[in-house]
């Protein structure tokens, strides 16, 4: 049987934390030794009856306390920055990132590739490959454990959390929910299988594939009635979606917001919560009326609806048509959607590519 | 300094000293009630921060007349309380009472007026859970947070009324209140002023720039 | 002779007529305003939670011995952890130190009668077991299992536990703990002897005070978050829910503003127990008083300013948690500089190693692990990978058993004989201190390992491969028992059968050891004058004296 001290190291991110790890073992084991030492040589030296000098004994030391303070605060500061700078990285995932949507409920993970395909508390990825997950919770706060991969992140209802990592040995994992979450929290388990690159795009054809998520969300988007306001020249003046993500949208009230995922998805379940300048509080809300699942497809639909590449944020390299924030930005050119064929769902003025998957047709309202 | 009323503890030395202790013991209480308060106004903050549309339509609904009406008559309390326990201190143990029965009276005169001012506001529908209230957004979150500060605050009015009703009523007996204890309920009295100075305009006039 | 010169001869009279342990009526007890009988009730109090606690705590560890559940069904589990960790932070470790020892022992150290509001101590006593029924009887009816940190929107929204009753519980308590503080800070500001100085107070009392004002500042604050879950729960106010727009994470940020400075009431009496005991026993007085009695103010203040180092995964922005990290790395500081002038004081002493010795140096120990590994858990990428594992779980109870439960026997044992008039059997005392020692590493190191390698908390069912850490520490949790169990029957023992203690058995400095053991109703029958520092422990000349320094006396001789 084996003792291992440490988790596996199968992402690229698990070394940099155990390098932080190793560096707080050796200085804490310093630390112990330069109190614990002392403190065990005093007490066998200067035990009672021990006939010792104790001779010119000194009330206090300004230096000797000077000393001790400002070396913790140095070594402190020094332990600090080793655990901020992982830390910040862990934060920010690459721009080219391959997006999975993961969907925690009581008591099991789900999750979606983008091609489409769907897990449930299994999560297979590719080795070498940069991926971003980015969840949600359907009810209470979970949390999305790898301990392989030396990364956490708790999953919220109504907000999005994202966690990012690039597998690196191939094997299999455990996933753990690390936030307590109801009765079988402990069953709330999982496992993560890296595998290499051509054996994952085998695996992506095999089984159900499924409607990856931006088809799904060009679907819902004309299936639950947002064409009816949001595109063409509708009777109803409501505003324009197209570059939006990634956008700062003006507010009544004078205020702005940054429109984030959060965002998009506060103003299809909760749209009269922040009105944009200039519009009327008419929007209906979509709450119960749609899944976490699909809200993340639509939301995934929404961001492709740029000024140019897919998912390109504004005021990113090469963006065309930026949106600068203000009076305006709602007014920018209208949507084109090709409302009669079932051709991908996606088609820009400029020819972005399109979404995988067939596409219905969709009933307007 | 005539000093009445409270006797000397056992484990003090001085009646100086056991005045001290309580003085203190009422500054203290008075830094936890700040804390307590200090939540509900964090809730405030949070919710005006994130939804300023919502707190500026709901303050608009709040009886703003019967609000002013309160704060004057809270402010004129102090006044009155202050000089009661100036009296108490020149040894005019009926002038004091008197004055203290009177802020009493105004405590209860602005538990009446909310009293009222909360049938009005559950009358136009905006009592949280009947329904949601007419306007839409978070304003259901502000009503809520209006009724939890007030309320809390009213608790304090009534609680202060009740010492104050004390106070008045023992300084017209042979054993007296101790100038120390008027001075120190006159410091709570304050406190609960000044805590309606801060909540009037976060809750009554957001709507008012 | 003691630091404390007493302005007039004394006459004691006969101990037993005299003793605050004189009248026996049920009443007497029950209606008393003596800071000395308040301590009793209090210590009888929190041994009773102790004692429910430390069961549900043999449950948990019996049933994890095996990765499936066995013992009891999922939601039982759950309750269990939830019941243990309420219990055991809000009605025993944030309760112990301060309502047992600081009433008892401030007054006498502070050459007062009673504390400043001795009314107002009796009605903390007894806001404290309203607080404890109503906890209790929301357990009995059928408990909560949210865990004892409540968060939303589980405990809002998804549980079928008693949540607000239980919190209700916890909400009186609160107000139990706030008036307690109170009245230390007006204590120690009022009530000092002529002579006693700020800085001729013993750093037991700078800890109390510390630790006051952490009570009445941060207990407020949970006050009013039990009000806001309560409020959400029965009206569905919305403030957490994020279906009404509300925000979960609001929760956390309240509570945890609240609970951090909270575990640092638990360790600072804990802190300054040790900063009795080290002199006592090295004979020697404490090295850097003005430090350590600084860094308890510093710890205090700190303590406010780090509470976000319990999120850094709940979606707090990046630049909170940089904030936070580095405020935790400071909040570390002074108690390594107390820890540093315990060992310098420990320099040219003259060490005995009596029970509340070993307890004090068991403190050091086990506190100084436990605060190593809260550097590991500042360090924000570490902690993302080791937060709700079992790492945390070993890194709190290293300080709060390891530190602040040793803290407190360490005091009990040093205290017993001026509380009781007895002393305890020494041999055993020692014993139960190694026992205990033992049972705790045993207990509890494994965890860090297990939590390292991924094994979460709050979990009934676990993976195989961490069943052999899981069954070292339920071994070493039998062991812990045990040490806990042999004071229990020692100091009942000792009660009857116990040596009658003198007044000062440790020869202690202190002016609690200047009247009697126990101490008369009213502490002390003419209130001394202090004319010296702390801790005036005999400075040995030269070797051969040496030998000559009053010991501690085992069977009561006078000094």
């Amino acid at each position: 049987m084996t003792f291992p001290l440490f988790p596996e190291q199968a992402s690229l991110g698990a070394r940099e934390v155990d390098y932080v790890m190793l560096w707080l073992i050796g200085i804490s084991c310093f630390f112990l030794l330069v109190t614990a030492g002392p403190i065990a040589f005093f007490c066998f030296r200067y035990r009672r009856g021990n006939q010792v000098n104790r001779v010119h004994i000194r009330k206090g030391a300004l230096a000797l306390e000077f000393t001790w303070t400002i070396i913790p605060i140095f070594v402190a500061l020094g332990l600090f920055g080793l655990g901020a700078s992982a830390y910040f990285r862990q934060r920010h995932p690459p721009e080219e990132a391959m997006e999975l949507h993961v969907v925690g409920k009581q008591w099991m993970w789900k999750i979606q590739h983008p091609e489409g395909k769907r897990e449930i508390n299994e999560l297979h990825l590719p080795e070498g490959v940069a991926v971003k997950l980015l969840m949600t919770s359907e009810d209470v706060i979970h949390s999305f454990f790898v301990p392989s991969f030396r990364v956490k992140q708790d999953v919220l209802p109504g907000r999005y959390t994202t966690i990012w990592m690039v597998p690196s040995k191939p094997g299999s994992y455990h996933l753990f929910c690390a936030e307590f979450c109801g009765t079988s929290h402990s069953r709330m388990i999982g496992r993560v299988t890296i595998m290499p690159r051509a054996e994952y795009q085998a695996w992506l054809l095999t089984g159900e594939q499924g409607e990856s998520p931006v088809a799904a969300g060009a679907r819902l988007f004309r299936e639950l009635g947002c064409t009816g306001c949001h595109v063409g020249s509708p009777a109803v003046h409501a505003p324009n979606l197209n570059g939006l993500f990634g956008s700062v949208v003006p507010l009544e009230g004078g205020t702005t917001t940054l429109a984030d995922e959060r965002y998009l998805r506060d103003s299809i379940m909760l749209p009269n919560l922040q009105i944009v300048h200039g519009y009327e509080a008419l929007m209906p809300s979509y709450q119960g009326k749609v899944s976490e699942e699909e809200l993340m497809a639509v939301i995934t639909y929404l961001k492709t609806l740029g000024s140019g590449k897919r998912g390109e944020r504004i005021g990113g390299p090469g963006s065309a048509g930026a949106v600068e924030a203000g009076g305006e930005a709602a007014r920018v050119q209208p949507l084109h959607l090709d409302m009669r064929t079932p051709a991908p769902a996606v088609v820009q003025p400029d020819g972005a590519p399109a979404a995988g998957g067939p596409a219905k047709g969709g009933t307007p309202p | 300094m005539k000093v009445e009323g409270q006797p000397l503890h056992s484990h003090f030395e001085t009646l100086q000293q056991q005045e001290n202790a309580s003085t203190l013991g009422m500054w203290v209480f008075i830094a936890t009630e700040v804390l307590f308060f200090g939540v509900i106004f964090t809730a405030y903050v949070y919710l005006r921060w994130e939804y300023p549309a919502a707190v500026r339509a709901g303050s608009l609904h709040l009886e703003i007349v019967l609000g002013s009406i309160n704060t004057a008559v809270l402010l004129t309390s102090s006044f009155i309380m202050a000089t009661a326990v100036l009296m108490a201190e020149a040894g005019r143990r009926r002038l004091a009472s008197l004055l203290a029965a009177i802020t009493a009276a105004m405590g209860v005169a602005f538990l009446v007026i909310k009293g009222t001012e909360y049938s009005m506001v559950i009358a136009h529908g905006f009592f949280p859970g009947a329904g949601g209230g007419p306007v839409p957004g978070r304003e259901e979150l502000f009503f809520w947070l209006y009724f939890l500060m007030t309320g809390l605050h009213a608790l304090h009015v009534f609680i202060g009324v009740g010492l104050l009703s004390g106070v008045a009523f023992f300084l017209r007996r042979p054993r007296g209140v101790s100038v120390n204890a008027v001075r120190n309920i006159g410091l709570y009295w304050h406190f609960v002023d000044l805590v309606w100075v801060f909540l009037f305009p976060l809750l009554y006039l957001a709507s008012h720039r | 002779m003691n630091h404390s010169e007493l302005t007039q001869p004394v006459d004691l009279p006969a101990r037993e007529n005299d003793s605050y342990l004189a009248k026996h009526t049920v009443r007497s007890w029950l209606l008393t305003t003596d800071h000395k009988r308040i301590a009793i009730l209090y210590l009888l109090s929190i041994l009773f939670f102790f004692l429910i606690a430390a069961i549900a705590a043999a449950i948990i560890r019996i049933e994890l011995v095996t990765p499936q559940e066995d013992l009891i069904g999922a939601d039982m589990y759950n309750r269990m952890f939830t019941l243990h960790g309420v219990l055991m932070v809000w009605f025993f470790l944030i309760p112990a130190a301060p309502t047992v020892l600081g009433n008892f022992i401030l007054p006498l150290m502070l050459g007062a009668r009673d504390v400043a509001f001795p009314r107002l101590n009796l009605l903390s006593w007894y806001l404290f077991i309203t607080g404890g029924m109503v906890s209790l009887y929301a357990i009995l009816v059928g408990g909560v299992d949210t865990g004892w940190t409540f968060y939303t929107p589980y405990s809002t929204t998804f549980t079928n536990g008693h949540l607000v009753t239980m919190v209700a519980g916890v909400f009186i308590a609160g107000f139990s703990s706030i008036l307690s503080g109170l009245n230390f800070i007006i204590t120690t500001h009022k009530l000092r002897a002529p002579g006693l100085t700020w800085f001729r107070l013993p750093l037991f009392v700078w800890g109390l005070y510390a630790t006051s004002i952490i009570l009445v500042l941060a207990t407020p604050v949970l006050a009013m978050v039990l009000v806001l879950i309560a409020a959400e729960r029965l009206w569905g106010i919305g403030i957490f829910d994020p279906a009404k727009g509300g925000d979960p994470v609001l929760f956390q940020h309240l509570f945890w503003f609240y609970s951090h400075p909270a575990v640092y009431i638990m360790i600072l009496p804990g802190m300054g127990v040790v900063s009795e005991l080290i002199p006592c026993f090295a004979r020697k007085r404490i090295f850097g008083y003005k430090f350590v009695a600084a860094a308890s103010v510093a710890i205090a203040v700190f303590s406010f300013l780090v509470w976000g180092h319990h999120m850094f995964v709940s979606s707090q922005s990046v630049y909170a948690g940089f904030m936070f990290s580095i405020l935790s790395y400071m909040v570390a500081v002074p108690s390594a500089i107390k820890v540093f002038n315990w060992t310098a004081t420990l320099y040219k002493g003259s060490i005995s190693f009596d029970t509340p010795m070993l307890y004090a140096l068991g403190f050091i120990g086990l506190f100084t692990m436990g605060g190593l590994t809260g550097l590991f858990v500042a360090a924000i990428a570490v902690d993302v990978h080791v937060t709700d594992t079992y790492f945390i779980v070993a890194h709190f109870h290293y300080i709060m058993v390891g530190g602040m439960v040793l803290g407190f026997m360490g005091g009990l044992h040093f205290w017993w004989p001026k509380i009781t008039g007895r002393m305890y059997p020494e041999a055993i005392g020692r014993l139960a201190a190694l026992v205990t020692f033992i049972g705790f590493n045993l207990t509890f190191f494994p965890q860090f390992v297990m939590g390292y390698l991924g094994m979460p908390r709050r979990y009934q069912v676990y993976p195989e491969e961490f069943q052999f850490y899981h069954i070292l520490s339920s071994a070493g949790a039998s062991i812990l028992g045990v040490g806990y169990l042999l004071p229990v029957i020692y100091f009942i023992w000792s009660l009857k059968h116990g040596p009658r203690a003198p007044d000062n058995p440790w020869s202690a400095t202190g002016l609690e050891w200047t009247t009697a053991s126990p101490p008369p109703v009213h502490n002390f029958h003419q209130i001394p004058v202090v004319v010296e520092e702390a801790y005036q422990y005999p400075v040995p000349a030269s070797p051969p004296l040496e030998a000559a320094l009053p010991g501690k006396s085992q069977k009561g001789e006078p000094l």
